[in-house]
Protein backbone atom coordinates (compact mmCIF):
# COMPACT_ATOMS: atom_id res chain seq x y z
CA UNK A 1 0.00 0.00 0.00
CA UNK A 2 2.72 2.36 0.94
CA UNK A 3 4.82 1.29 -1.85
CA UNK A 4 2.04 1.67 -4.03
CA UNK A 5 1.51 4.80 -2.98
CA UNK A 6 5.43 6.10 -3.46
CA UNK A 7 5.19 4.96 -6.95
CA UNK A 8 2.09 7.18 -7.87
CA UNK A 9 3.70 9.82 -6.02
CA UNK A 10 6.34 10.00 -7.84
CA UNK A 11 5.24 9.70 -11.24
CA UNK A 12 2.71 12.29 -10.96
CA UNK A 13 4.29 14.82 -10.83
CA UNK A 14 6.37 13.98 -14.35
CA UNK A 15 2.80 13.65 -16.26
CA UNK A 16 1.56 17.37 -14.34
CA UNK A 17 4.84 18.73 -15.73
CA UNK A 18 4.64 17.29 -19.25
CA UNK A 19 0.88 18.72 -19.44
CA UNK A 20 2.03 22.27 -18.15
CA UNK A 21 5.01 21.64 -21.01
CA UNK A 22 2.49 22.34 -23.56
CA UNK A 23 0.46 24.65 -22.04
CA UNK A 24 0.58 28.59 -22.82
CA UNK A 25 2.84 30.22 -20.21
CA UNK A 26 0.91 32.97 -18.13
CA UNK A 27 4.08 35.23 -18.91
CA UNK A 28 2.55 39.09 -19.80
CA UNK A 29 5.85 39.63 -22.18
CA UNK A 30 5.71 43.62 -20.93
CA UNK A 31 7.66 45.64 -23.09
CA UNK A 32 5.61 44.22 -26.36
CA UNK A 33 2.59 43.32 -24.30
CA UNK A 34 1.16 45.52 -21.57
CA UNK A 35 -1.06 44.81 -18.80
CA UNK A 36 -3.55 46.99 -17.63
CA UNK A 37 -4.04 47.16 -13.92
CA UNK A 38 -7.31 47.69 -11.78
CA UNK A 39 -8.09 51.19 -11.33
CA UNK A 40 -7.45 51.00 -7.88
CA UNK A 41 -3.77 49.90 -8.82
CA UNK A 42 -1.00 52.53 -6.65
CA UNK A 43 1.43 53.59 -9.12
CA UNK A 44 2.28 57.52 -10.33
CA UNK A 45 0.53 59.56 -7.91
CA UNK A 46 -1.56 62.39 -9.26
CA UNK A 47 -3.29 66.05 -7.87
CA UNK A 48 -6.96 66.25 -9.47
CA UNK A 49 -8.91 68.95 -9.65
CA UNK A 50 -13.01 69.62 -8.06
CA UNK A 51 -15.88 69.17 -10.91
CA UNK A 52 -15.35 72.79 -11.66
CA UNK A 53 -12.06 72.66 -12.23
CA UNK A 54 -10.26 74.33 -9.72
CA UNK A 55 -7.83 72.50 -7.72
CA UNK A 56 -8.92 70.16 -4.89
CA UNK A 57 -5.36 70.11 -2.50
CA UNK A 58 -6.01 72.87 -0.10
CA UNK A 59 -2.11 72.13 1.43
CA UNK A 60 -3.19 70.82 4.58
CA UNK A 61 -0.24 68.48 4.99
CA UNK A 62 -1.59 65.47 5.93
CA UNK A 63 -0.57 63.82 3.36
CA UNK A 64 2.99 64.12 3.89
CA UNK A 65 2.59 63.40 7.60
CA UNK A 66 0.89 60.29 6.39
CA UNK A 67 4.02 59.47 4.36
CA UNK A 68 6.30 56.73 5.73
CA UNK A 69 9.26 57.49 3.98
CA UNK A 70 8.56 61.48 3.82
CA UNK A 71 8.67 62.05 0.15
CA UNK A 72 5.89 65.23 0.00
CA UNK A 73 6.65 68.37 0.64
CA UNK A 74 4.66 71.35 -0.03
CA UNK A 75 4.37 74.64 0.74
CA UNK A 76 1.03 76.24 1.77
CA UNK A 77 -0.84 80.07 0.88
CA UNK A 78 -3.84 81.51 1.67
CA UNK A 79 -6.01 82.78 -1.36
CA UNK A 80 -7.97 86.48 -0.45
CA UNK A 81 -10.84 84.30 -0.33
CA UNK A 82 -9.64 82.71 2.70
CA UNK A 83 -8.84 79.23 0.23
CA UNK A 84 -5.85 77.31 0.90
CA UNK A 85 -3.72 75.88 -1.60
CA UNK A 86 -0.13 74.77 -2.46
CA UNK A 87 2.37 77.65 -3.76
CA UNK A 88 4.40 74.59 -5.05
CA UNK A 89 3.87 70.71 -3.83
CA UNK A 90 6.52 67.83 -4.61
CA UNK A 91 6.74 64.28 -4.77
CA UNK A 92 9.93 62.61 -4.87
CA UNK A 93 9.20 59.42 -6.65
CA UNK A 94 12.77 58.20 -6.67
CA UNK A 95 11.43 57.52 -2.63
CA UNK A 96 7.79 56.66 -2.69
CA UNK A 97 6.70 52.99 -1.92
CA UNK A 98 3.78 53.49 -3.61
CA UNK A 99 1.54 52.67 -0.24
CA UNK A 100 -1.33 54.64 -1.16
CA UNK A 101 -1.21 56.39 2.37
CA UNK A 102 -1.41 59.49 1.44
CA UNK A 103 -3.82 59.40 -0.41
CA UNK A 104 -6.29 57.36 2.43
CA UNK A 105 -5.11 60.50 4.24
CA UNK A 106 -6.48 63.04 2.21
CA UNK A 107 -9.97 65.08 2.90
CA UNK A 108 -10.06 67.02 0.21
CA UNK A 109 -9.53 63.57 -2.64
CA UNK A 110 -6.65 65.79 -4.23
CA UNK A 111 -4.02 63.04 -3.91
CA UNK A 112 -4.99 60.01 -5.49
CA UNK A 113 -2.94 56.65 -7.10
CA UNK A 114 -2.90 55.78 -10.38
CA UNK A 115 -2.27 52.54 -12.46
CA UNK A 116 0.43 54.64 -14.70
CA UNK A 117 2.99 52.06 -13.59
CA UNK A 118 5.62 53.01 -16.45
CA UNK A 119 7.66 55.85 -14.54
CA UNK A 120 10.73 54.74 -14.19
CA UNK A 121 13.75 56.43 -15.45
CA UNK A 122 17.88 56.92 -15.79
CA UNK A 123 17.83 60.09 -14.43
CA UNK A 124 16.68 59.99 -10.50
CA UNK A 125 16.23 64.08 -10.95
CA UNK A 126 13.45 63.39 -13.50
CA UNK A 127 11.70 61.69 -10.75
CA UNK A 128 10.99 64.44 -8.78
CA UNK A 129 7.95 65.82 -9.78
CA UNK A 130 6.57 69.08 -9.26
CA UNK A 131 2.63 70.56 -9.40
CA UNK A 132 3.04 70.84 -13.31
CA UNK A 133 3.51 67.39 -13.66
CA UNK A 134 1.06 65.85 -10.81
CA UNK A 135 -2.03 68.20 -11.66
CA UNK A 136 -4.59 66.73 -14.03
CA UNK A 137 -7.17 67.92 -15.52
CA UNK A 138 -9.70 66.02 -14.06
CA UNK A 139 -11.40 64.62 -10.95
CA UNK A 140 -9.81 60.95 -10.66
CA UNK A 141 -11.47 59.12 -8.52
CA UNK A 142 -14.95 60.39 -6.38
CA UNK A 143 -15.49 62.57 -9.65
CA UNK A 144 -18.39 64.35 -7.70
CA UNK A 145 -16.43 65.39 -5.15
CA UNK A 146 -15.80 69.03 -3.59
CA UNK A 147 -14.65 69.68 -0.32
CA UNK A 148 -15.57 72.91 0.04
CA UNK A 149 -19.35 71.79 -0.53
CA UNK A 150 -19.27 69.87 2.39
CA UNK A 151 -17.00 71.64 4.97
CA UNK A 152 -14.32 74.06 5.30
CA UNK A 153 -14.14 77.73 5.74
CA UNK A 154 -16.56 79.35 3.70
CA UNK A 155 -15.46 79.63 0.01
CA UNK A 156 -18.39 78.02 -2.04
CA UNK A 157 -21.30 78.87 0.67
CA UNK A 158 -21.01 80.45 4.17
CA UNK A 159 -19.18 78.89 7.45
CA UNK A 160 -21.96 75.97 8.21
CA UNK A 161 -24.12 76.74 4.86
CA UNK A 162 -23.75 73.78 3.13
CA UNK A 163 -26.81 71.08 3.25
CA UNK A 164 -25.27 67.99 5.50
CA UNK A 165 -23.61 70.57 7.79
CA UNK A 166 -24.14 72.08 10.89
CA UNK A 167 -23.22 75.76 11.79
CA UNK A 168 -20.24 76.55 14.02
CA UNK A 169 -21.05 75.15 17.62
CA UNK A 170 -20.90 77.62 20.94
CA UNK A 171 -18.03 75.57 22.87
CA UNK A 172 -19.84 77.75 25.78
CA UNK A 173 -23.01 76.11 25.46
CA UNK A 174 -21.69 72.12 25.62
CA UNK A 175 -21.65 72.23 29.53
CA UNK A 176 -22.30 68.55 30.49
CA UNK B 1 55.17 5.31 -40.38
CA UNK B 2 52.85 6.61 -42.55
CA UNK B 3 49.93 4.96 -41.13
CA UNK B 4 51.13 5.76 -37.72
CA UNK B 5 50.60 9.72 -38.60
CA UNK B 6 46.87 8.98 -40.83
CA UNK B 7 45.83 7.35 -37.63
CA UNK B 8 46.98 10.15 -35.18
CA UNK B 9 45.73 12.89 -37.71
CA UNK B 10 42.69 11.10 -37.40
CA UNK B 11 42.49 11.01 -33.77
CA UNK B 12 43.02 14.46 -33.70
CA UNK B 13 40.22 15.36 -35.91
CA UNK B 14 37.89 13.40 -34.43
CA UNK B 15 38.89 14.95 -31.18
CA UNK B 16 38.38 18.03 -32.29
CA UNK B 17 34.90 17.33 -33.84
CA UNK B 18 33.80 16.17 -30.31
CA UNK B 19 34.96 18.78 -28.18
CA UNK B 20 32.63 21.24 -30.57
CA UNK B 21 30.13 19.31 -30.97
CA UNK B 22 30.33 18.45 -26.85
CA UNK B 23 30.84 21.91 -25.75
CA UNK B 24 28.35 23.40 -28.07
CA UNK B 25 25.89 21.08 -27.32
CA UNK B 26 26.65 21.74 -23.25
CA UNK B 27 25.93 25.68 -24.13
CA UNK B 28 22.51 24.67 -25.80
CA UNK B 29 22.00 22.40 -22.99
CA UNK B 30 21.98 24.95 -20.48
CA UNK B 31 19.25 27.30 -22.33
CA UNK B 32 17.38 23.88 -23.35
CA UNK B 33 17.12 23.43 -19.63
CA UNK B 34 16.31 26.82 -18.86
CA UNK B 35 13.34 26.94 -21.27
CA UNK B 36 12.06 23.57 -20.61
CA UNK B 37 11.83 24.15 -17.08
CA UNK B 38 10.32 27.56 -17.64
CA UNK B 39 7.74 26.31 -19.33
CA UNK B 40 6.83 23.42 -17.36
CA UNK B 41 6.73 26.29 -14.64
CA UNK B 42 4.70 28.13 -17.01
CA UNK B 43 6.98 30.87 -17.85
CA UNK B 44 9.08 31.37 -21.37
CA UNK B 45 12.69 31.17 -20.21
CA UNK B 46 15.51 33.00 -21.34
CA UNK B 47 13.94 35.04 -25.36
CA UNK B 48 15.40 38.24 -25.41
CA UNK B 49 18.79 37.58 -27.03
CA UNK B 50 18.34 37.06 -30.37
CA UNK B 51 15.84 34.98 -31.55
CA UNK B 52 14.58 33.07 -29.10
CA UNK B 53 17.39 33.07 -27.00
CA UNK B 54 19.43 31.65 -29.11
CA UNK B 55 22.37 34.14 -28.46
CA UNK B 56 21.97 33.56 -24.48
CA UNK B 57 24.86 31.33 -23.71
CA UNK B 58 27.01 33.00 -25.73
CA UNK B 59 26.12 36.37 -23.37
CA UNK B 60 26.52 34.18 -20.05
CA UNK B 61 29.68 32.87 -21.05
CA UNK B 62 30.86 36.90 -21.85
CA UNK B 63 29.32 37.78 -18.82
CA UNK B 64 31.34 34.58 -16.82
CA UNK B 65 34.56 35.67 -18.11
CA UNK B 66 34.47 39.38 -17.76
CA UNK B 67 33.37 39.17 -14.06
CA UNK B 68 35.90 39.49 -11.01
CA UNK B 69 37.51 35.97 -10.55
CA UNK B 70 37.63 36.03 -6.60
CA UNK B 71 39.79 33.95 -4.49
CA UNK B 72 38.29 34.20 -0.52
CA UNK B 73 40.66 35.39 1.95
CA UNK B 74 42.73 32.55 3.58
CA UNK B 75 41.79 29.37 1.04
CA UNK B 76 43.97 26.91 -0.28
CA UNK B 77 44.93 28.91 -3.16
CA UNK B 78 46.23 26.82 -5.50
CA UNK B 79 43.98 23.58 -5.17
CA UNK B 80 40.96 26.41 -5.12
CA UNK B 81 42.02 27.56 -8.45
CA UNK B 82 42.65 24.18 -9.86
CA UNK B 83 39.53 22.13 -8.98
CA UNK B 84 36.93 23.28 -11.43
CA UNK B 85 39.30 22.45 -14.10
CA UNK B 86 38.96 19.22 -13.02
CA UNK B 87 35.51 18.94 -13.02
CA UNK B 88 35.39 20.32 -16.71
CA UNK B 89 38.25 17.75 -17.80
CA UNK B 90 36.74 14.60 -16.10
CA UNK B 91 33.66 14.97 -17.36
CA UNK B 92 35.31 15.97 -21.12
CA UNK B 93 37.99 13.08 -20.97
CA UNK B 94 34.69 10.17 -20.49
CA UNK B 95 34.61 11.02 -24.45
CA UNK B 96 36.89 8.99 -25.72
CA UNK B 97 35.59 5.87 -25.39
CA UNK B 98 32.00 6.74 -26.31
CA UNK B 99 31.38 5.10 -29.47
CA UNK B 100 29.12 7.19 -31.70
CA UNK B 101 28.42 5.27 -34.49
CA UNK B 102 29.62 2.13 -36.66
CA UNK B 103 32.98 2.05 -38.15
CA UNK B 104 33.03 4.18 -41.26
CA UNK B 105 34.81 2.75 -44.29
CA UNK B 106 36.42 6.11 -46.11
CA UNK B 107 39.31 5.58 -48.80
CA UNK B 108 39.50 1.47 -48.30
CA UNK B 109 40.60 2.64 -43.98
CA UNK B 110 38.14 1.25 -41.65
CA UNK B 111 37.86 4.32 -39.49
CA UNK B 112 36.33 3.63 -35.90
CA UNK B 113 34.09 6.16 -34.57
CA UNK B 114 35.28 6.57 -31.23
CA UNK B 115 38.42 8.01 -30.38
CA UNK B 116 39.73 5.27 -28.61
CA UNK B 117 38.37 1.45 -28.48
CA UNK B 118 39.58 0.33 -25.13
CA UNK B 119 38.68 -2.88 -24.37
CA UNK B 120 37.97 -1.88 -20.31
CA UNK B 121 35.89 1.33 -21.95
CA UNK B 122 33.58 1.12 -19.29
CA UNK B 123 36.32 0.79 -15.93
CA UNK B 124 37.62 3.73 -17.69
CA UNK B 125 34.13 5.91 -17.36
CA UNK B 126 34.50 4.73 -13.62
CA UNK B 127 37.65 5.56 -13.04
CA UNK B 128 36.76 9.45 -14.14
CA UNK B 129 33.96 9.47 -12.36
CA UNK B 130 35.48 8.56 -9.61
CA UNK B 131 37.96 11.19 -10.13
CA UNK B 132 35.54 13.84 -10.83
CA UNK B 133 34.59 13.18 -7.14
CA UNK B 134 37.85 15.21 -6.29
CA UNK B 135 37.09 18.22 -8.64
CA UNK B 136 34.35 19.06 -6.27
CA UNK B 137 35.45 17.68 -2.59
CA UNK B 138 38.87 19.96 -3.33
CA UNK B 139 36.72 22.72 -4.90
CA UNK B 140 34.62 22.81 -1.03
CA UNK B 141 37.77 21.80 0.85
CA UNK B 142 39.83 24.36 -0.76
CA UNK B 143 37.25 27.28 -0.29
CA UNK B 144 37.78 27.67 3.29
CA UNK B 145 33.44 28.09 3.64
CA UNK B 146 31.28 26.08 6.02
CA UNK B 147 28.48 25.84 3.32
CA UNK B 148 31.34 24.67 0.63
CA UNK B 149 32.40 21.94 2.77
CA UNK B 150 29.29 20.84 3.92
CA UNK B 151 28.72 20.47 0.11
CA UNK B 152 31.87 18.58 -0.95
CA UNK B 153 31.20 16.36 2.66
CA UNK B 154 27.84 15.53 0.79
CA UNK B 155 28.73 14.97 -2.72
CA UNK B 156 31.95 12.53 -1.14
CA UNK B 157 29.43 10.47 0.18
CA UNK B 158 26.61 11.00 -1.53
CA UNK B 159 28.44 9.80 -5.17
CA UNK B 160 30.78 7.52 -3.49
CA UNK B 161 27.85 5.20 -2.23
CA UNK B 162 26.09 5.63 -5.71
CA UNK B 163 28.75 4.42 -7.25
CA UNK B 164 28.23 1.20 -5.91
CA UNK B 165 24.83 0.78 -7.01
CA UNK B 166 26.26 2.14 -10.14
CA UNK B 167 28.75 -0.58 -11.19
CA UNK B 168 26.36 -3.24 -10.04
CA UNK B 169 23.53 -2.26 -12.22
CA UNK B 170 26.21 -2.45 -15.25
CA UNK B 171 27.38 -5.96 -14.17
CA UNK B 172 24.60 -7.48 -16.25
CA UNK B 173 24.98 -5.50 -19.22
CA UNK B 174 28.69 -6.86 -19.08
CA UNK B 175 27.80 -10.32 -18.95
CA UNK B 176 25.34 -10.45 -21.60
CA UNK B 177 27.90 -8.58 -23.80
CA UNK B 178 30.66 -10.31 -22.64
CA UNK B 179 32.94 -7.74 -22.63
CA UNK B 180 33.96 -3.96 -21.29
CA UNK B 181 34.51 -2.93 -24.28
CA UNK B 182 31.27 -0.06 -25.06
CA UNK B 183 31.75 -0.71 -28.69
CA UNK B 184 31.04 -4.15 -28.18
CA UNK B 185 28.90 -3.40 -25.55
CA UNK B 186 26.72 -1.45 -28.35
CA UNK B 187 27.30 -4.20 -30.86
CA UNK B 188 25.14 -7.07 -28.43
CA UNK B 189 22.51 -4.63 -28.40
CA UNK B 190 21.83 -5.03 -32.31
CA UNK B 191 18.37 -6.27 -31.93
CA UNK B 192 17.72 -6.21 -28.59
CA UNK B 193 18.09 -3.21 -26.04
CA UNK B 194 19.13 -3.54 -22.71
CA UNK B 195 16.49 -1.32 -21.20
CA UNK B 196 13.75 -4.05 -22.35
CA UNK B 197 16.07 -7.01 -21.12
CA UNK B 198 17.62 -5.58 -18.32
CA UNK B 199 15.03 -3.24 -16.83
CA UNK B 200 15.40 -3.26 -13.31
CA UNK B 201 19.14 -2.22 -13.89
CA UNK B 202 18.00 0.16 -16.26
CA UNK B 203 15.80 1.97 -13.56
CA UNK B 204 18.58 1.44 -11.15
CA UNK B 205 21.30 2.74 -13.44
CA UNK B 206 18.91 5.76 -14.04
CA UNK B 207 18.41 6.55 -10.26
CA UNK B 208 22.07 6.10 -9.47
CA UNK B 209 23.69 8.72 -12.44
CA UNK B 210 21.24 11.32 -11.33
CA UNK B 211 22.59 11.00 -7.83
CA UNK B 212 26.28 10.28 -9.67
CA UNK B 213 25.86 13.42 -11.48
CA UNK B 214 23.68 15.46 -9.00
CA UNK B 215 20.86 16.53 -11.02
CA UNK B 216 18.18 17.64 -9.54
CA UNK B 217 16.18 14.92 -7.34
CA UNK B 218 19.78 14.71 -5.77
CA UNK B 219 21.80 17.66 -5.91
CA UNK B 220 22.29 18.14 -2.30
CA UNK B 221 25.87 19.05 -2.71
CA UNK B 222 25.12 22.25 -3.94
CA UNK B 223 20.96 22.30 -2.81
CA UNK B 224 20.44 26.24 -2.72
CA UNK B 225 17.86 26.82 -0.34
CA UNK B 226 19.94 24.80 2.04
CA UNK B 227 23.38 25.75 1.92
CA UNK B 228 23.75 28.44 -0.89
CA UNK B 229 25.70 26.71 -3.73
CA UNK B 230 27.14 23.44 -2.02
CA UNK B 231 31.18 23.42 -3.13
CA UNK B 232 30.85 26.14 -5.67
CA UNK B 233 29.68 28.73 -3.22
CA UNK B 234 32.70 30.74 -3.24
CA UNK B 235 33.59 30.21 -6.78
CA UNK B 236 32.55 33.06 -9.32
CA UNK B 237 33.25 34.13 -12.92
CA UNK B 238 34.78 31.30 -15.22
CA UNK B 239 35.57 29.30 -12.41
CA UNK B 240 32.15 29.09 -11.78
CA UNK B 241 31.47 28.59 -15.03
CA UNK B 242 33.56 26.06 -15.63
CA UNK B 243 31.76 23.94 -12.60
CA UNK B 244 28.64 24.70 -14.52
CA UNK B 245 29.62 23.46 -18.08
CA UNK B 246 31.14 20.66 -16.08
CA UNK B 247 28.21 19.93 -15.20
CA UNK B 248 26.27 19.89 -18.57
CA UNK B 249 28.83 18.11 -19.88
CA UNK B 250 28.23 15.63 -17.66
CA UNK B 251 24.45 15.66 -18.47
CA UNK B 252 25.67 14.87 -22.17
CA UNK B 253 28.39 12.18 -20.85
CA UNK B 254 25.55 10.28 -18.66
CA UNK B 255 22.82 10.74 -21.96
CA UNK B 256 25.55 8.73 -23.84
CA UNK B 257 26.40 6.03 -20.91
CA UNK B 258 22.78 5.69 -20.78
CA UNK B 259 22.50 5.40 -24.81
CA UNK B 260 25.48 2.79 -25.00
CA UNK B 261 24.77 0.58 -22.14
CA UNK B 262 20.81 0.90 -22.57
CA UNK B 263 19.62 1.95 -25.37
CA UNK B 264 20.93 0.35 -27.60
CA UNK B 265 23.73 2.81 -28.95
CA UNK B 266 23.48 3.94 -32.44
CA UNK B 267 21.22 1.07 -33.30
CA UNK B 268 17.41 2.14 -35.01
CA UNK B 269 15.65 2.18 -38.12
CA UNK B 270 15.66 4.71 -40.99
CA UNK B 271 17.87 7.04 -39.93
CA UNK B 272 21.39 6.93 -40.12
CA UNK B 273 23.45 5.80 -37.32
CA UNK B 274 24.79 9.60 -35.63
CA UNK B 275 21.71 10.81 -35.57
CA UNK B 276 20.18 8.14 -33.31
CA UNK B 277 23.17 8.03 -31.64
CA UNK B 278 22.94 12.29 -30.71
CA UNK B 279 18.13 11.71 -30.23
CA UNK B 280 18.86 9.30 -28.13
CA UNK B 281 21.45 11.42 -25.78
CA UNK B 282 19.07 14.64 -25.89
CA UNK B 283 16.33 12.48 -25.22
CA UNK B 284 17.81 10.99 -21.94
CA UNK B 285 19.32 14.82 -21.01
CA UNK B 286 15.61 15.64 -21.52
CA UNK B 287 14.80 12.94 -19.46
CA UNK B 288 16.55 14.44 -16.42
CA UNK B 289 15.49 17.67 -17.06
CA UNK B 290 12.04 17.04 -16.76
CA UNK B 291 12.74 14.93 -13.93
CA UNK B 292 14.12 18.76 -12.15
CA UNK B 293 11.17 19.80 -13.12
CA UNK B 294 9.61 17.05 -11.58
CA UNK B 295 10.80 15.82 -8.40
CA UNK B 296 11.70 17.55 -4.90
CA UNK B 297 14.67 17.18 -2.94
CA UNK B 298 15.19 14.25 -0.58
CA UNK B 299 16.28 14.66 2.75
CA UNK B 300 19.88 13.73 3.14
CA UNK B 301 19.69 11.02 5.37
CA UNK B 302 16.96 9.54 3.22
CA UNK B 303 19.01 9.58 0.10
CA UNK B 304 21.80 7.48 1.94
CA UNK B 305 19.47 5.06 3.24
CA UNK B 306 17.92 4.93 0.13
CA UNK B 307 21.32 3.91 -1.99
CA UNK B 308 22.40 1.35 0.99
CA UNK B 309 19.45 -0.21 1.73
CA UNK B 310 17.34 -0.57 -1.31
CA UNK B 311 19.31 -0.04 -4.81
CA UNK B 312 22.47 -1.73 -3.70
CA UNK B 313 20.46 -4.83 -2.29
CA UNK B 314 18.51 -4.50 -5.62
CA UNK B 315 21.23 -4.20 -7.55
CA UNK B 316 23.01 -7.21 -5.92
CA UNK B 317 20.02 -9.50 -6.50
CA UNK B 318 19.57 -8.40 -10.00
CA UNK B 319 23.11 -9.59 -11.18
CA UNK B 320 22.69 -12.90 -9.27
CA UNK B 321 18.85 -13.30 -11.07
CA UNK B 322 21.16 -12.28 -14.34
CA UNK B 323 24.03 -14.75 -13.91
CA UNK B 324 21.33 -17.87 -13.37
CA UNK B 325 19.63 -16.88 -16.53
CA UNK B 326 22.60 -16.51 -18.33
CA UNK B 327 23.45 -20.05 -17.18
CA UNK B 328 20.25 -21.56 -17.77
CA UNK B 329 19.92 -20.26 -21.18
CA UNK B 330 24.01 -21.67 -21.98
CA UNK B 331 23.59 -24.95 -20.21
S1 LIG C 1 -3.00 66.58 -1.24
FE1 LIG C 1 -4.64 66.29 0.19
S2 LIG C 1 -3.66 65.74 2.12
FE2 LIG C 1 -2.06 66.53 0.77
S3 LIG C 1 -1.94 68.70 1.33
FE3 LIG C 1 -3.34 68.58 -0.39
S4 LIG C 1 -5.32 68.37 0.56
FE4 LIG C 1 -3.85 67.94 2.18
S1 LIG D 1 2.24 56.48 -1.77
FE1 LIG D 1 3.09 56.33 0.29
S2 LIG D 1 5.27 56.69 -0.02
FE2 LIG D 1 4.25 57.44 -1.86
S3 LIG D 1 3.88 59.58 -1.48
FE3 LIG D 1 2.05 58.49 -0.82
S4 LIG D 1 2.36 58.12 1.35
FE4 LIG D 1 4.37 58.67 0.49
Amino acid sequence: MGLWRDIKGTLQPFWITLGYLFTKPVTIQYPEEKLTPPPRYRARIVLTRNPDGSERCVACQLCSAACPVDCISMQAAEDSDGRRYATWFRINFARCIFCGLCAEACPTMAIQTTPDYEICNRDVLKLVQEKEDLLIDGCGKDAEYNYYEHSGVGVVNERGGNDDEYGPVDPKALMP
Amino acid sequence: MNDLLISLILILVKLGMIFGVVLSMAAYLVLAERKILGRMQLRYGPNRVGPGGMIQPLCDVIKLITKEDFVPDRADKWVFLFAPGLTALTALLSFAVVPFSPPLTLFGREIPMVVCDLNIGLLYLFGLSSLAVYGVVLGGWASNSKYSLIGAIRSLAQMLSYELSLGLALVPVVMSAKSFSLTEIVMSQADWPNMLSHPLAFLIFMTSIAAESKRTPFDMPEAENEIVGGFHTEYSGMRFGLFFVGEYINLIVIGAMTTVFFLGGWHGPFLPPVVWFIGKVLFVAFLFIWARGSMPRPRYDQLMHFGWKVLIPLALLNVVITGAVLVAMNG
